[in-house]
């Protein structure tokens, strides 16, 4: 029997009501999906959406602030380049410059040598291996701010745990100066970022190690390569890639340093240890001048950019090799 | 027109009259940010306060403890947001600089300067901008110089130094015993600047001229106030000092490193609330020992920089009302009273009037000094009236950081042009 209703092609015209078929819409649902360009564009908006929330808005949000008058409560008026101008010819700006320029080549450095030397090292057997894997996961894990308040009661200019172990232990006569001495502050914040990235590298390095092939190890030992030859020779040009990728997000992450040196020093003692983003937030958020602020911080972007760049065409050449 | 009709109507029509959402709409609870004080008996006695206040206003009222250097980033987010607490606590003169963001209390800043008598300079000044209440003056934390008597006695100083020279001379016979001044110049929100300003201003130096727009600095008074530091940190100082904070020399001193120190009255109280545990070199309580004096004078007097502290009423607010009528509960002289004898001498009145409360009468001997203290104040941006620019120069940490580097190396002449330079940039 014919449902009156929902029709049908061989309805009588004029009395039947031609509703959509629910196995209709199904089809048209299917038939929708099966198009390659709008399932894409249905997958990859969620994506979208939160990279344009997150990171697309205030970027470009941050541009406009640069580029504007803007100060806290008061909406301001686009001013150009009159900001990095202004910032250009901060000397305060040019010292937490030079100052970001220098934590950051150091820390790497650092943390490359000793991440490198730490993977190698556990890449060897040895019993309680897992444990000490685990354990160098530790500063990792730990967030910034509570390990680098440990750090700063440790190099606490009166109460320093340090300073009391080594007057205790005959090596010094009068207090170490490490917080309250610019360049001692600025080698005590390496020395925490290192200790803090180090596990990144040993990881990333040892993930790196264990994709190499033991047999040519084995082959340049028969051919009388030492354990130094070993590594140059063999280990060195196999992890070259991902040391680049890891060397890469080490400079973004220690360049745009933020919490550590916030807690640990303030950018104090006379701006000595200011890092750029220090100076943006002290600038933007706690002055209140947040086109200054803005401009700042988007001074970090040019370097980064060069930075990366380079550093990604080099590895380009590498696997092109 | 039926009954419900009209008073929908009638409402609309009484809203739409006054301009803003009737009291009944306004939110229930009242949200309240101030630092975390360094006498914890005022926070307490506020939290037992809120209740009161929430009886009597008919809305919940919350305080939120924050820690003072992290007020300002606190501030301008939530006026950028706009959305946060209904009341923020104000630090120094930080109202110019978030005017724009600030209800206007002058009704509340009237009121309680006819119900409480004069305000102290520095308050007004904090608060007001010539026109208008930007806030509503709270209290003044007076700061003074702690100092251990015995030890002072020691070196010969059987009174409290006159000058600064005198202080130099004692504290270089205090640091050679191994017992030395303890000063911040860290990037600190009080004791740093409440040492740095007077210091300029005592030896006749000043940020800009009274108009406020021209740049006074580079002088030779500058010069000789410098000077004067770099000898007296090297003679005198725990060198350490370039990296506290306003907590740093609490634990100093109460842990017994250090002989004398700029601080509110807060090392005295809790060395007078831990007598059992806090003690001196002799077992002790160390409380027996500690006096206070006045940041000694220099060539051009002797001026102190005392913390003046208000609570303004935020723009975004959904309770202006309700926060103004928090804030003339929580100011009158019943609640601030009672807030002021738990604060014990540390916090004073924002007027003249609390001089005279019965407080003074029973306080220890070593607390009578901050009865009047305040009244021995200038306002940071001197001699020039208050302004954004001057808190732009203390938020920066101008005037702290020119000393800093005269301590670190850089000459004199160096460090003043350094800061007149950065202050230039700020006045225009």
């Amino acid at each position: 029997m014919k449902n009156p209703i929902a029709g049908g092609a061989g309805g009588a015209a004029g009395v039947e009501v031609a509703l959509p078929h629910p196995r209709t819409s199904k089809v048209q649902a299917r038939t929708l999906l099966e198009n390659e360009r709008l399932l894409a564009a249905l997958l990859l908006a969620p994506a979208v959406l939160l990279l344009g929330t997150f990171i697309a808005y205030p970027f470009v949000m941050g541009v406009w602030l640069s580029l504007s008058s803007t100060t806290v409560g008061t909406a301001g008026t686009f001013v150009g380049l009159k900001n990095f101008g202004k910032v250009w010819n901060d000397s305060i700006f040019r010292e937490a410059f030079w100052n970001t320029g220098f934590y950051t080549f150091w820390a790497t450095v650092f943390k490359l040598t000793l991440g490198m030397w730490l993977a190698v090292l556990l890449n060897r057997h040895f019993r309680g291996k897992r444990l000490v894997r685990a354990s160098m996961l530790l500063p990792f894990i730990v967030p910034t701010v509570l390990s680098t308040f440990a750090w700063r009661w440790m190099f606490d200019p009166t109460f320093s745990v340090l300073n009391w172990s080594l007057y205790k232990l005959g090596f010094i006569t009068t207090k170490l100066p490490f917080l309250s001495d610019g360049a001692w502050g600025l080698w005590c914040a390496i020395v925490v970022n290192t200790w803090r990235g180090m596990p990144f590298f040993a990881i990333t390095l040892l993930a790196g190690l264990q994709t190499i092939n033991p047999d040519l190890h084995e082959a340049a030992s028969l051919d009388g390569a030492n354990g130094w030859k070993r590594f140059w020779h063999v280990t060195w040009p196999l992890l070259k890639p991902v040391t680049l990728v890891v060397v890469v997000f080490s400079v973004i992450q220690t360049f745009s340093d933020f919490q550590l040196i916030y807690v640990l020093t303030g950018g104090g003692p006379a701006n000595s240890t200011h890092l750029i983003a220090t100076y943006a937030y002290q600038i933007g958020v706690a002055t209140g001048l947040l086109g200054e602020g803005a401009a700042i911080s988007l001074t970090m972007l040019p370097v980064l950019f060069i930075v990366v760049w380079l550093q990604l065409r080099y590895l380009r050449r590498l696997e092109n090799a | 027109m039926e009954r419900r009709d009209f008073l929908k109507s009638a409402g609309i029509a009484g809203i739409l009259a006054a301009g803003r959402a009737p009291a009944f709409a306004q939110g229930s609870r009242l949200h309240v940010l101030r630092w975390v004080d360094f006498i914890p008996a005022c926070d307490v006695e506020l939290k037992r306060q809120a209740p009161e206040a929430s009886k009597a206003l008919g809305a919940e009222v919350q305080f939120e403890f924050i820690n003072a250097n992290d007020l300002q980033p606190r501030i301008t987010a939530a006026i950028q947001s706009r959305s946060g607490p209904d009341i923020i606590m104000m630090l120094h003169n930080w109202p110019h600089l978030y005017q724009s963001g600030l209800v206007d209390v002058t009704d509340l800043g009237e009121w309680q300067g006819k119900d409480q008598g004069a305000y102290y300079a520095q308050s007004e000044a904090a608060a007001r901008d010539g026109k208008r209440w930007l806030a509503l003056p709270h209290g003044i934390v007076g700061l003074q110089m702690a100092y251990r008597k015995s030890w002072f006695d020691e070196v010969g100083a059987t009174s409290w130094p006159k000058t600064l020279e005198e202080l130099r001379q004692v504290g270089m016979k205090l640091k050679k015993k191994g017992k030395p001044v303890g000063q911040t110049l860290g990037h600190t929100f009080g004791d740093a600047p409440a040492w740095s300003y007077p210091l300029m201003w005592n030896y006749g130096a000043a940020e800009v001229d009274k108009s406020g727009k021209k740049v006074v600095l580079d002088t030779k008074e500058a010069v000789e106030s410098l000077k004067f530091m770099q000898a007296f940190w090297k003679d005198a100082c725990d060198e350490g000092g370039l990296a506290w904070d306003d907590t740093n020399n609490n634990r100093a001193f109460l842990a017994g490193d250090i002989s004398c120190t700029l601080n509110g009255a807060s090392i005295y109280i809790a060395a007078k609330r831990g007598q059992d545990k806090i003690k001196d070199d002799r077992g002790e309580p160390m409380v027996r020992d500690i006096q206070h004096g006045p940041i000694p004078a220099g060539p051009a007097g002797s001026w102190g920089y005392h913390v003046a502290f208000s609570h303004a009423v935020m723009k975004y607010s959904k309770n202006e009302k309700l926060a103004k009528d928090f804030l003339k509960w929580l100011h009158g002289k019943e609640q601030f009273g009672k807030w002021f004898e738990v604060a014990e001498g540390f916090s004073v009145g924002s007027t003249k009037h609390w001089e005279k409360h019965p407080l003074w009468d029973r306080i220890d001997p070593p607390m009578k000094g901050y009865r009047t203290a305040a009244g021995a104040s200038r306002m940071i941006g001197y001699a020039g009236p208050p302004s954004a620019r001057a808190t732009e120069v203390y938020s920066k940490y101008i005037i702290v950081d020119m000393y800093a580097k005269a301590v670190q190396g850089m000459k004199a002449e160096d460090a003043v042009k350094w800061a007149a330079d950065q202050l230039k940039k700020i006045y225009g």
